[in-house]
């Protein structure tokens, strides 16, 4: 296989801080050199007129459809969407039907992911029986067969001694336990932040502590089990200060944000809009804010697109009634790049959120620009506008919470182990 | 809410909640519907301002009184009035709300009056329709003729809003009612007390411009009105109050309660009521200080008024394509 370089790229590496004009050359599926002038006698070139090339991002939270819901997503429509938006690892939830609870179907991920998919598809198990249950899992053969870590998807484990023992059986082999923090009896029939827009649409809300007694609770027993424990997605001011205390006292703590709870507040559900319909819910801007800088000061480690493809019949209706749940992984790049436009955020600190951010905690190779690592890479212009519109989205579900929104920054091509699984402009390819 | 209506009397191309509507369309509604209180007490009780229309009343909710209001307002105007049983219809068979919607269009009514459970239904299934939605109830979001009907029955007793001091009482966290009456009879100049027990007190309520009470005595303390909500069944037993007992014991409208208020104050209810649970027999049928069923009178009258409203932005025969001869 002939060498793969790139010219002229502006190189992006969140993890050695790697922030320069240069060139780039790609051997075998791997980064072989970094540096100025690396001579194209030999290879293919890439003209990158000054664009970045940053790794390909990790998705920590990719909901997909396969199996069970395949006419939402299937495992090739998911890695299609990932792989236009500069996403080349996802890590897929295993709250599918059935739930990715048995080695055998850990396994099936992964053939299907072989045989269909364009991107790295990186499988979770269940922590629980059915993701819904109090038995838990054979963690240690499911790790076998390639599960990265567990997790229950979006339901939270409501029974204390479970999570206790699934946080201390866990601990045995350094696996990592992800949760999603929902108080299910607090949330009640909850479909949006309380406030005073949910009182005044008379919609029922959810308490920002239906989040918060669930972290203190896990916390407490991360404490006491020595498990590691990642929370798949914050979303309150409150939950921040938790995370902090928990942080400050050592424990093997860390946590998520969707990228929607970076960009949107619960105004956007006005108008009972129900793409807006997410779990856990967007919540006020101030809560909004307080991410942004928990993200900043690295209180929050990753950022995902929390991709969840729900069919029309499932949104189009009544707010109440509609699922939770919106599709992202393609979009996921641009926001963050959005973000570092509109809040001034620092490029490099927003793209380790999605790179050597959830490649450490999950502890695989990846997220890297740097000599030796997978050349799974992007190339992006980070300037150019465009408006996001759900109908061009490779996702096989339209339901984008960001539908009509101007954002900026647009993947031009994207690469897993040197080879291009995309490119927007056809002489990239 | 509305697209260009020619009337300047009521803008609007729906009704779908008072949010949304000026001070000038509220009155113009109860000064129509005024004038259909004494239409209403003749011996013919037949007008044609509907004639030609065809109302389709969709109950997704079970309603007694509003329903027969609303059927009674939309054939005293003219209107064929077709009631759609939703319990045999086929949202039951698992047809979407969208879907209903899009098949009772097909069918060109001009009107379309609408109860549904879920807050926003009503908006979601007016965006999908050409004809004029009116809402009777969405959820715990709003019901506009309610406070319509409210505002109309306090103004013909008191011969006012401005400056009334009005006390809304019971569950104002799942109330549709409440939120109307707020809105609307805040715009009016009343000011508003909403008075319950903190479980059924919706977040940030006092951030919608009244002020709020846990205690009767205080919220009721100088009120002209005093309207009592309903508290719904699955609400009584243990999970928001402990029981119906204490329930009355704290928030019941009895004659001491009733006493903590300006003397001579009226009592109010949209129904159905539940009596002894949160107002007593006495109170209810009090022949002077209970409006209750000078309510129901002033619910077909403001329908009408309401039904006329949004007939009059409808296209009318010769104008352009919905002609038919």
């Amino acid at each position: 296989m002939a060498d793969l370089i790139f010219q002229n790229v502006r190189l992006l590496d969140p993890a050695s801080g790697l922030d320069m004009i240069g060139d780039l050359r790609v051997r075998d599926g791997r980064i072989a050199e970094i540096g100025q002038s690396i001579t194209a006698a030999d290879g293919d070139c890439i003209d990158g007129k000054a664009r970045a090339l940053m790794p390909g991002l990790i998705d920590m939270q990719v909901h997909t459809g396969e199996p069970g819901y395949e006419h939402r997503e299937t495992l090739a429509t998911a890695s299609h969407a990932a792989a236009r938006g500069g996403v080349t690892s996802i890590v897929v939830m295993p709250d599918t039907r059935p739930a990715i609870d048995d080695a055998a179907l850990v396994d099936f991920i992964s053939r299907r992911a072989r045989d269909t998919a364009m991107v790295r598809v990186i499988p979770m198990a269940a922590i629980t029986k059915g993701c819904d249950s109090d038995q838990l899992c054979e963690f240690a053969l499911l790790r076998d067969a390639g599960a990265i870590a567990f997790s229950n998807g979006d339901h939270s484990i409501m029974n204390a001694l479970t999570m206790r023992r699934a946080l201390s059986y866990a601990a045995s082999f350094d696996a990592l336990i992800v949760h999603h923090a929902m108080d299910e009896d607090l949330l009640s029939a909850g479909v949006m932040n309380e406030s005073e827009l949910a009182t005044r649409l008379g919609l029922p809300g959810i308490p920002a502590a239906a989040e918060t007694v669930i972290i203190e609770r896990d916390l407490r027993l991360v404490q006491l089990t020595g498990g590691r424990y990642h929370l798949a997605q914050i979303s309150s001011a409150d939950s921040i200060v938790s995370m902090r205390n928990a942080r400050a006292l050592g424990l093997a703590v860390s946590c998520g944000v969707g990228i929607n709870h970076l960009l949107l507040n619960e105004n956007d559900v006005e108008n009972y809009r129900s793409f807006a319909k997410i779990n856990p819910p967007l919540r006020a801007e101030s809560d909004r804010l307080a991410l942004v800088d928990a993200v900043a000061d690295g209180t929050i480690d990753v950022i995902v697109s929390a991709h969840n493809p729900q069919d029309a019949d499932a949104k189009r209706q009544p707010f109440q009634q509609a699922a939770f749940g919106s599709v992202g992984v393609e979009t996921l790049l641009t926001g963050l790049i959005t973000l570092h436009h509109s809040e001034g955020m620092d490029l490099l600190t927003l793209l380790r959120t999605v790179t050597s951010g959830p490649a450490d905690i999950l502890g695989i190779e990846g997220g890297r620009l740097a000599v030796g690592a997978a050349a799974d890479m992007t190339l992006v212009d980070l300037d150019a506008p465009w408006i996001i519109d759900a109908d061009d989205l490779a996702s096989k579900s339209k339901n984008a919470v960001l539908e009509g929104r101007r954002v900026q920054g647009r993947v031009e091509a994207t690469f897993v182990a040197g080879k291009c699984v995309y490119a927007r402009d056809e002489d990239l390819a | 809410m509305s697209e260009a209506p020619e009337s300047t009397y009521f803008p609007h191309q729906h009704l779908l909640g008072i949010e949304g509507l000026s001070k000038q369309d509220i009155l113009n509604l109860l000064d129509r519907a005024e004038s259909y209180v004494s239409f209403n007490r003749q011996a013919n009780k037949k007008g044609d301002a509907l004639r030609g229309r065809t109302q389709i009343n969709l109950f997704f909710e079970s309603s007694t009184r509003t329903q027969s209001s609303f059927e009674l307002a939309g054939k005293r105007l003219g209107a064929d009035v077709m009631n759609m049983n939703v319990a045999s219809s086929a949202m039951s068979k698992g047809e979407t709300l969208i879907d209903t919607a899009v098949t009772l269009n097909a069918m060109n009514p001009d009107l379309i009056v609408v109860r549904h459970s879920a807050s926003g239904a009503v908006a979601l299934l007016a965006q999908k329709v050409s004809c004029a939605v009116l809402n009777a109830g969405d959820g715990a979001h709003e019901h506009p003729t309610q406070a319509l009907l409210d505002a109309l029955t306090i103004r013909r007793r008191l011969g006012r809003l401005d400056g009334l001091k009005i006390a809304i009482c019971g569950d104002i966290a799942h109330s549709r009612v409440a939120r109307s009456n707020i809105i609307l009879l805040s715009m009016m100049g009343a000011q508003i007390n909403l008075v319950g027990p903190r479980t059924l007190i919706p977040h940030s309520a006092e951030r919608l411009g009244a002020r709020v009470f846990y205690d009767m005595k205080q919220g009721l303390a100088g009120c002209d009105i005093v309207m009592m909500l309903r508290l719904q069944n699955e609400r009584m037993s243990g999970s928001l109050v402990p029981s119906v007992r204490e329930y009355y014991h704290l928030y019941g409208l009895d004659e001491d309660k009733l006493g903590y208020a300006k003397p001579g104050a009226l009592v109010m209810h949209p129904g159905p009521m539940n009596r002894g649970v949160e107002i007593d027999s006495a109170i209810a049928d009090h022949p002077d200080l209970s409006l209750i069923r000078e309510q129901v009178e002033m619910g077909v009258a403001v329908r009408m008024a309401a039904l006329e409203a949004l007939a009059l932005n409808l296209p009318r025969n010769g104008d352009g394509e919905a002609s038919y001869g």
